[in-house]
């Protein structure tokens, strides 16, 4: 099992009710894994699109990427920064 | 000088960061918000430790790209009414086409990279998220 904190930021935070958490799953597990829990425990994250932007330990990365106990997967909204 | 500030951008402040005796070409790039459709401001919000991170990634790769150029930018987060600076990019370099060209390649890089999200208010109480889909 991995513990991962889990990150919310702007709209994706209104849909979960938080800025942040964390989440337990089962390994081997990757960010999609980890994205499929958030939807279970956060249901308000079922409105977001079916393969969000995620960074995992602050970087952006695809979805197949694997996780480790004591990650950090943020949950990013279309970027729209300057 | 923070690369995220919750205070007015000092341009003063942002270019004696970058010029020097060796550089002769500064070139700045300013982004204010607009009063589009009635907004009467935009709250910025960030994922503060990636932005950092990311800013100081796209910074690198502009040296690595234009040798003897240096470039600082100020994003600014929280309220910004409309006519206010959100960011400030300033590049300094030999000469002025890589000043251009640095500056160029920082705003455009911020514009895909960094974990900067908006919210328009407008004068009607409403506010909305902007999308990456649009043309801001």
């Amino acid at each position: 099992m991995a513990k991962v904190s889990v990150r919310f930021f702007a709209r994706y935070a209104e849909l979960a009710g938080c800025d942040s958490s964390a989440v337990t799953v089962s390994t081997p597990a990757t960010v999609h894994d980890v994205i499929a829990r958030i939807r279970e425990v956060f249901p308000g994250t079922q409105a977001m699109p079916a393969r969000p932007l995620a960074a995992l330990n602050r970087r952006q990365v695809k979805l197949d990427q694997l996780v480790r106990d004591g990650d950090e997967v943020a949950l990013l909204p279309p970027l729209s920064g300057g | 000088m923070m690369d995220l500030t919750r205070q007015r951008i000092d341009l003063a402040d942002l270019l004696a960061a970058v010029q020097s005796a060796e550089r002769g070409g500064t070139c700045v790039f300013l982004g204010t918000v607009r009063n589009d459709d009635d907004v009467t401001g935009i709250e910025y919000s960030a994922y503060d430790d990636m932005a950092l991170a990311e800013i100081e990634r796209i910074l690198a790769e502009a040296r690595d790209r234009w040798p003897g150029s240096r470039v600082m930018l100020q994003h600014r987060l929280g309220l910004i009414p409309v006519g206010e600076a959100s960011i400030a990019i300033a590049a300094a370099a030999p000469h002025r086409d890589a000043a251009f060209a640095a500056c160029r390649y920082v705003i455009e890089e911020v514009k895909k990279r960094l974990p900067i999200w908006k919210k328009e208010l407008r004068g009607d109480g409403s506010a909305t998220w902007v999308g990456v889909h649009d043309h801001r």
